[in-house]
């Protein structure tokens, strides 16, 4: 690939990126969240189709241009996303042939189906009849038919986004052993991981991506290369004052977490959370950092009115009392509030209007001998918008029509309005623009001024960095360190982020 | 010519501009309410459709359909649907029956008195709202989608009332009974009389004054309160024009029901249903969490809103109206028969969607609602008179259903 440059409205996701594969490499792509690793390989795959970036792709020594995914898998690329894309309800070998259907005269020709899918089975090892339907095989047997579904399809360049991120201990072993397999029959391979102990167990050659850039690529044969190493790479960025300064005034406790562990609600086998104890004190930032699906913003919805996973134990103390915090309207009586980090999906109703997104959460104060005041709501909302420096022609615009930034600060009112003693905010700064980040940034050091507690779960770094008091990091699903402001340093939050739990193979 | 060209420009920029602040979706499906009366008064064989006596018969007729379009829209705007609404109407209408009239002595039920009419209202009413839980708790609680735990009360209501009616209708009914669906406030214009008014009924024409007054005093009401916080307000001529033209044509109407028998004691409970829900979806936190759970679910569980108890009281509530609307229907037939309120929910559910709401719910109004159920009793009643085959009718009933809805969609697609 070369010079690849793709922009979304308002924002460069990749900046002139070369990169180059051999054959039958395994090629590791490392970066934070929200890199551009996912941009590069949908460029790559034909998700996003030639036209709509900029540069060129050439694939065994042809310049190739893709109108979509099915152009890529005719050449043999073929790409497996994080999320599986797998029909539950349909069958392994139903699956495995979906759009690529093996027909006799118009009809599909299931003897044959099946047959095919077993032999591709057996490649990837997994032993179990074509026929069982995809939902009564876990995640980790799940992976495997999304490959066997690329080997069918020829594959020559398999990309595999984040393949382990849900997998146990054995099955991501397991994993790592096809992918070597592989690579011994001539095929190519990318792999984007968050796991370092992974990459460095398997790829030739690693990649590191940084805010669009590439910024080097390393030999892992080559000496001295380490986890260490690959993280220096990662989170290496200047930083200059895009954060507010202020001097913290922190007072005595207001909210504590003990012992709480939280069970997939799916699986409720599956731990998500582990034992996890923070607190936060009257005045002070705290971060939560973690890679996604480290548990953070579950441990967040679990403590927000258990709106979130199954088999959910431990205590919350506010201001040293313990609550309840069963149902979310609890919670928000206990002085609990969370914003999360999908707005749009969970936090706003785009259709209404910005006085009665604000109001939602505190509709009962609007309230008078039973009937709500809505003069009073748009008053409200007015003030908001003039405090919060929300750009909208009145409380009564459509929330769906603003900007990423404004609709963030509509979530915030929603939630300063409750008049919390305690906010978690789940990443309040993604995808909105540099400038209204820095606004954010000023908000949530005002609360904290107030004597407010404030605990920010984010993905970027430096944002944790520059803004917290001391920062919590959580790697699959256990508080796995604590740092205080004067010991911040990105590699050892990175460190303690990509901490793997003990593993307990016998 | 450029010249011209740019006045034409700055006066329709003008014209844009003095819009601004009107609801042009709400108003529109007013005015094509109102292009319908007009078109069928000139069409219908000696204006039959304009007739004092007509202006009655529309009121009586499409009453029962009103009052569900009223719960069947807050089911809707929250997400939901309600297919059971007929059947449980004619549920309903078989218990009052036997409330009222008692026709049971054949099962041995001769204890059972007669109830006072009153009393077999509350009681088929209490009945409806007996049906509502029962439903809102398999949707709220047990979380099977409405429509499917509405299509299973569509047949299972059905057969109650078959079950209750033994196959055979049950009548007639008391008086004071079938004055809810059949009769008029005054309709002797005692009043009058004693006025020296003949022809005119006119405790209906006071009715209408005090009604045109009110809505007056009430619109000026709100206009202030938006003044007063600066809020945009519709321009000022606009509000004077609407002012005027919805008075004088509550006044038509009024003088016209006036000229007939009086004013019909439907209209006078769908007037006050149409305010008291009006208030709740617009002023009470059970509307707004209404609009919440419809417009977001996800964020409104977040918001701390407890939408299990919003969603069955939803339900209890459409129960209720599904009850009054087959109390009405029982009450205007003058005997409870096994097939009363056959396909009322589909006209029910049209009226919603023609009066504004969105299939993915969160809008919606209860005005809408019935404006939009009196577009489909309008164009019915014209084309009755008309002598439109009933062919021609459900064909017609279905393009402006698909059409109205379709414009919906447009106009979103084109303001994105």
């Amino acid at each position: 690939m070369q010079k690849i440059t793709k922009t979304f409205p308002g924002v460069i996701a990749l900046a002139d990126v070369s990169l180059t594969v051999k054959r039958g490499e395994i090629h590791a792509i490392c970066g934070e969240n929200g890199a551009g690793k996912s941009t590069l390989m949908k460029v790559l795959s034909g998700v996003y189709p030639h036209g709509s970036f900029e540069g060129e792709i050439v694939f065994e020594n042809k310049s190739i241009s893709f109108k979509n995914m099915r152009d890529s898998e005719h050449l043999g690329i073929v790409i497996i996303h994080q999320e599986l894309a797998l029909s539950p309800h349909l069958s392994i070998s139903e699956n495995i042939f979906l759009n690529n259907e093996i027909k006799h005269r118009g009809l599909i020709d299931w003897n044959r189906t099946n047959l095919e899918a077993q032999t591709l089975l057996a490649k990837v090892g997994l032993l179990e009849d074509p026929n069982t339907p995809v939902n009564k095989l876990g995640v980790g047997k799940q992976q495997p038919v999304e490959i066997a579904k690329a080997l069918s399809k020829k594959v020559k360049l398999l990309i595999l986004d984040e393949p382990t991120a849900a997998l146990n201990d054995a099955d991501s072993e397991h994993l790592l052993d096809l992918l070597r397999q592989f690579k011994s029959q001539g095929m190519t391979c990318i792999i984007i991981s968050h796991k370092l102990s992974e990459i460095a167990q398997i790829a030739d050659k690693t990649t590191i991506i940084r805010d669009g850039r590439i910024i080097e690529t390393l030999d892992m044969h080559g000496d001295k290369i380490d986890q260490e190493r690959i993280i220096k790479g990662m989170v290496g960025r200047e930083m200059n004052n895009r954060y507010p300064t202020r001097t913290p005034s922190i007072g005595k406790e207001i909210f504590r977490v003990e012992n709480w562990t939280v069970h997939h609600p799916d699986d409720s086998s599956r731990i998500v959370v582990d034992k996890a104890n923070i607190y936060v004190n009257a005045g002070e930032i705290v971060g939560l950092a973690g890679i996604m699906g480290a548990g953070r913003t579950e441990l967040a919805r679990s403590v927000f009115g258990h709106s979130w996973g199954s088999r959910i134990s431990g205590t919350v103390y506010v201001n040293g009392q313990q609550v309840n915090v069963k149902t979310v309207r609890r919670a928000i009586d206990a002085g609990i509030a969370y914003s999360t980090e999908d707005r749009k999906r969970f936090g706003l109703n785009l259709i209404d209007d910005i006085k009665r997104n604000i109001s939602l959460a505190s509709l009962d104060r609007f309230v008078k001998r039973g009937m709500i005041n809505a003069n009073e709501e748009y008053r409200v909302g007015n003030e908001y918008l003039k405090s919060m420096n929300i750009k909208a022609p009145s409380a009564n615009s459509i929330v769906g029509k603003l900007s990423g930034g404004n609709q963030q600060k509509v979530v915030l009112s929603q939630w300063i309005n409750v008049n919390p003693e305690i906010l978690i905010l789940d990443e309040p700064t993604r995808g909105i623009d540099v400038g209204a980040k820095y606004e954010i940034y000023t908000i949530i050091q005002e609360l904290a001024a107030q004597g407010k507690g404030v605990l920010v779960i984010s993905s970027e770094l430096p944002e944790l960095i520059g803004i917290c008091d001391r920062i919590y990091a959580i790697a699959e699903g256990v508080i796995s360190g604590e740092v205080s402001r004067k010991d911040f340093s990105p590699e050892l939050l990175m460190q303690y982020m990509t901490k793997a739990k003990e593993r307990t193979n016998v | 010519m450029s010249s011209s060209g740019e006045k034409l420009n700055s006066r329709t920029k003008n014209i844009r501009q003095r819009l601004e602040g009107v609801d042009l979706r709400q108003n529109g499906i007013f005015i094509a309410l109102l292009s319908l009366v007009a078109y069928f008064a000139i069409t219908t064989p000696g204006h039959a459709s304009a007739t004092p006596d007509n202006w009655s018969n529309l009121v009586v007729q499409n009453g029962y359909i009103l009052v569900l379009a009223i719960g069947m829209v807050m089911v809707i705007i929250a997400g939901h649907i309600d297919l059971s609404v007929g059947s449980v109407a004619a549920f309903i209408g078989a218990v009052a029956g036997i409330l009222a009239v008692r026709p049971l002595e054949q099962d041995g039920w001769s204890w059972f008195p007669a109830l006072p009419w009153w009393a077999a209202i509350l009681g088929a009413i209490s009945v409806g709202a007996i049906v509502g839980m029962w439903q809102g708790y398999w949707v709220a609680y047990v979380g099977i989608p409405a429509f499917i735990v509405t299509l299973a009360g569509m047949l299972l209501f059905r057969g109650l009332a078959l079950m209750t009616l033994q196959n055979s209708n049950i009548g007639p009914f008391p008086t004071a009974f079938r004055a809810i669906g059949n009769g008029f406030v005054d309709k002797e214009n005692a009043i009058g009389i004693k006025l020296g008014l003949t022809g005119l009924n006119a405790m209906a024409l006071i009715l209408t004054a005090a009604g045109i007054l009110a809505l007056l005093w009430q619109s000026i009401a709100v206009r202030r309160g938006r003044i007063k916080y600066n809020q945009s307000v519709e321009p000022r001529t606009w509000f004077f024009i609407k002012a005027i033209l919805l008075s004088s044509m509550m006044g038509y109407v009024g003088f016209q029901l006036s000229r007939a028998n009086g004013i019909p004691w439907t209209l006078i409970l769908l007037v006050v249903l149409v305010v008291i829900y009006t208030i709740v979806m617009k002023k009470t936190t059970f509307g707004r969490h209404i609009y919440a759970i419809g417009g977001n679910l996800n964020a409104a569980v977040l918001s701390g809103i407890n939408v299990r108890r919003v969603n069955f009281w939803l339900f209890v509530n459409m129960g209720g109206l599904a009850a009054l609307s087959g109390i009405l229907i029982t009450a205007r037939m003058n005997s409870a028969v096994p097939k009363a309120g056959d396909g009322f929910e589909l006209d029910a559910i049209s009226s919603v969607f023609i009066g504004g709401a969105a299939v993915q719910g969160g809008v919606g109004t209860v005005t809408g609602s019935i404006v939009g159920g009196m577009i489909q009793g309008v164009l019915g009643n014209g084309m009755n008179l008309n002598s439109v085959g009933i062919d021609a009718q459900m064909t017609i009933k279905g393009l402006v259903l698909l059409f109205a809805v379709a414009f919906d969609v447009w106009s979103k697609k084109r303001t994105k």
